[in-house]
């Protein structure tokens, strides 16, 4: 007996809500320093704020221990340039990222990732994350240091990218956490930050939560405050029941961080950044077909009669040996990996891959579906560190694929995996389990745009700083949340030394209190989470899609606003659960206003942004060439023009190494 | 068949997400603790395995799995539209194999690297 209706079936009677709740009680917490989000950002920037000696809490949506997109591991680690063996140096590998986004990316926290990576993961050895291959497995392989012992990734001539058992990378982080005295709330749906006087766009002293177990409220106080939220997932699509198996990010993902800094008056770039929704929709369990992307990177690919699909360079040059997949080619200085943020590379940093053209070849019939990974085809240690060291650690895998695949008599060294049978244009790409032709084209993805930060990460509001990936304009992958999590968790505990003490408006406390328990005080007639979540992705997919124009956006924003007042206002939640998910909706709805109006502001078509409006359907005019960072002052949208590369400019030094030294 | 009928929902889909050996769990709750996304609960009955009442809302980490003391006592179960899809094929005979299927072959008892 498993499952709820087991249960039922079994007994005949429901089961009582097994924890004490609460709607009433207050809880009040002071701190130093709050982190909002658990993830592996989150606790980096609550070990990184609590070693400068200050109070520090953490408010985690699930339980730290295991969770965030990044909380079920990681197999490698990018832009870790400083290490003794990289090729890269930082002003490199940071221009290779901005230009390869043609400037649509945060110069200032891409370079600041490329300094403190390898220092951030060498914490992680400390911690008791390997990153090195100490019993000598892979001892003589192409990839591996002989003296560090280091293992590197994609470009084995650059070595910026190294290869880690990061399958309990989270569990150990917390662990150190929890040791140096960091308080851990869990289960904590965070409904606002507080900003000093109730006044939107002042500073930011602490924020309100929910508990989704108990029902009991939250006020947390606090000098400083950090934001290390995931994305917004559930904003342009809304099927869990098909799609949560194959989602990187967990249903947890409702944009909170986003909406609660957008309500607060927080400054943001690019979130009508949009693309198709590849990794969204209606993919195939992570990692568990065969391709020859990402952690599978260098797979050679065959077709059905066993016929070998051959790779290319970024150039489409063929490539004649195992070997050179893993190197750059001639024109090209180092390649970058996937997983960054880096959608648009251009050829000189993009990837070797299976060729482009495949599609037409097996139109044409040159090649035969269905097509395998045969993994046999590779040298022992390749085909090990892919399927036997990779597979084994990064997100989603230990358990999931190496360990379920393997006991169900998977093995690499005889067996080829399939890859999905899918539309034809699904082979443009060799990460054929993301399915990208599966999910329908009127789903989209946020794609890049986040809060905007200075060289401390700080954003325009006093005391509020971001470390996370998707939700910071410039972050990137996991090692790039540990990485800016650390920094942004350093530079708010150096604030909350000096920062005066918050003074917190009860008014505002109050009206977010009265908001965050309507749902479970009315008609259990009202509408369920579920219900209103669909509804929210409908109106996204519909009216600011693909093709929109000024009267589309504004229509989706009127109907946002009219699921606000009616069915979502006249919701009910019949325990905390439902609550927080529900509450999540309101967090949605929020994030899906700053993107209707970031979109409405941009009156042209970006190639880079893959923003399309069929009002402005001129691509990439020159005079559009700029950010617009838009952001709430007593509740009406303020946008100024920032350009592409603000962090070189005045305020700031004109270098990434001055202003590095200067920030720090 | 004199097994009294209730009025019931459909099953959700997933069904399941994870299963229990109950001979196995002594209802720890230490994966009820950790999920991230809270998809079980614990079981009325002191000392039995918890019952899985979100199972939508699981996105597959088997952190519940990790984080239990006694293996075998909860299995991470991919929905059947994800395990339909993984199939092999063994090279040198062209035999066909997908995970869940009823004969499967003996396990690759080889650990992963590390």
């Amino acid at each position: 007996m498993s499952t709820w209706h087991e249960y039922m079936q079994a007994t005949g009677r429901l089961p009582a809500w097994p924890y004490p709740v609460n709607y009433d009680k207050v809880n009040e917490i002071t701190i130093d320093v709050l982190i909002i989000g658990g993830g592996v950002a989150g606790m980096r920037a609550a070990i990184s704020a609590a070693r400068e000696g200050v109070k520090v809490a953490v408010a985690e949506r699930g339980h730290a221990k295991r969770s965030g997109a990044g909380g079920a591991g990681v197999d490698h680690w990018h832009g870790a340039v400083t290490n003794p063996c990289s090729r890269v140096t930082p002003e490199d590998y940071t221009l290779g990222c901005y230009e390869s986004m043609q400037g649509w990316t945060g110069g200032n926290v891409r370079y600041i990732i490329t300094k403190e990576s390898w220092d951030t993961l060498l914490e992680c050895e400390k911690m008791g994350v390997q990153i090195r291959d100490e019993k000598d497995e892979f001892k003589g392989a192409d990839f591996r240091d002989e003296k560090t012992k280091l293992m590197f990734a994609y470009d084995y001539q650059n070595k910026h990218i190294i290869r880690v058992w990061g399958h309990d990378i989270k569990v150990k982080i917390y662990e150190e956490a929890r040791r140096i005295g960091v308080d851990i709330y869990n289960r904590m749906m965070v409904t606002s930050l507080l900003n000093e006087g109730g006044r939107q766009g002042g500073r930011i002293i602490g924020a309100t939560a929910v508990n989704t177990r108990t029902g009991e409220f939250y006020v947390f106080r606090s000098k400083a405050t950090v934001i290390a939220t995931g994305g917004a997932g559930r904003l342009t699509l809304f099927a869990p029941e098909l799609t949560a198996s194959a989602a990187m990010a967990d249903m947890n993902s409702a944009g909170v961080g986003q909406a609660i800094g957008w309500n607060a008056g927080a400054e943001f770039v690019c979130m009508e950044a949009s693309g198709p929704g590849r990794l969204t929709g209606l993919a195939y369990a992570p990692y568990s077909m065969g391709n020859a992307s990402n952690t599978y990177h260098g797979t050679p690919i065959v077709d059905a009669d066993g016929k070998e699909v051959p790779w290319v360079d970024p150039f489409g040059r063929e490539l004649n040996t195992v070997e050179a997949r893993f190197i750059p080619q001639e024109g090209q200085q180092f390649q970058l990996g996937i997983g960054i943020g880096i959608s648009r590379t251009n050829k000189e940093f993009a990837l070797n891959d299976i060729t482009p053209d495949l599609p037409k070849r097996i139109e044409n019939g040159e090649f035969k579906l269905p097509l395998y990974a045969d993994l046999t085809r590779l040298p022992e240690h390749e085909r090990r560190v892919i399927f036997g060291m990779m597979v084994g650690n990064e997100g989603k895998t230990r358990i999931p694929i190496y360990d379920t695949m393997t006991r169900a008599g998977f093995d690499p060294d005889k067996d080829m995996l399939q890859a999905p049978v899918m539309p034809l244009d699904g082979y443009f790409n060799s990460n054929y389990w993301s399915g990208a032709p599966n999910t329908p084209s009127v789903v989209r993805m946020l794609g890049g745009g986040g809060f905007l930060v200075d060289w401390e990460l700080k954003t325009n509001l006093e005391g509020l700083y971001v470390g996370a990936g998707g939700t910071l304009y410039g972050g990137g992958c996991h090692g790039e949340s540990h990485t800016t999590g650390r920094y942004a968790g350093r530079h708010a505990a150096e604030y909350a030394k000096t920062a005066r003490e918050p003074v917190a408006d009860n008014q505002q406390i109050n009206a977010e209190r009265t908001l965050a328990y309507t749902a479970v005080k009315q008609d259990k007639g009202g509408n369920g989470w579920k219900e209103i979540n669909a509804a929210i992705a409908r109106i996204m997919r519909d009216y600011c899609g693909r093709h929109k124009n000024e009267t589309t956006l504004n229509l989706g924003l009127r109907l946002l606003n009219e699921l606000k007042t009616t069915e979502l206002a006249s919701a009910y939640a019949s325990n905390p659960h439902e609550l927080g998910r529900l509450l999540e909706c309101h967090a949605l709805i929020s994030v899906g206003e700053l993107v209707i109006k970031s979109s409405l502001e941009r009156k042209a078509s970006n190639s880079i942004l893959d923003f399309h409006r069929l009002d402005y359907p001129e691509i990439d005019p020159p005079e559009w060439n700029k950010l617009l960072p838009i952001r709430q002052q007593d509740n009406k949208v303020e946008v100024r023009e920032l350009p592409l590369d603000y962090h070189l400019r005045t305020p700031y030094a004109a270098s990434y190494e001055e202003n590095y030294e200067r920030y720090a | 068949m004199s097994d009294k009928l209730y009025i019931i929902p459909n099953p959700p889909t997933p069904n399941k997400a994870v299963e229990f050996n109950p001979d196995i769990c002594i209802g720890c709750n230490l994966c009820v603790n950790v999920c991230p996304t809270d998809v079980m609960m614990p079981n009325p009955q002191k000392g039995k395995q918890p019952i899985v009442v979100y199972p939508e809302e699981c996105w597959y980490c088997a952190g519940c799995v990790e984080e239990c003391p006694y293996p075998g006592a909860i299995t991470m179960l991919h929905p059947t539209q994800q395990r339909i899809s993984v199939n092999w094929k063994r090279k040198e005979t062209g035999k066909y194999f997908r995970l869940g299927m009823k004969n499967p072959p003996p396990p690759n008892t080889r650990p992963p690297s590390g």
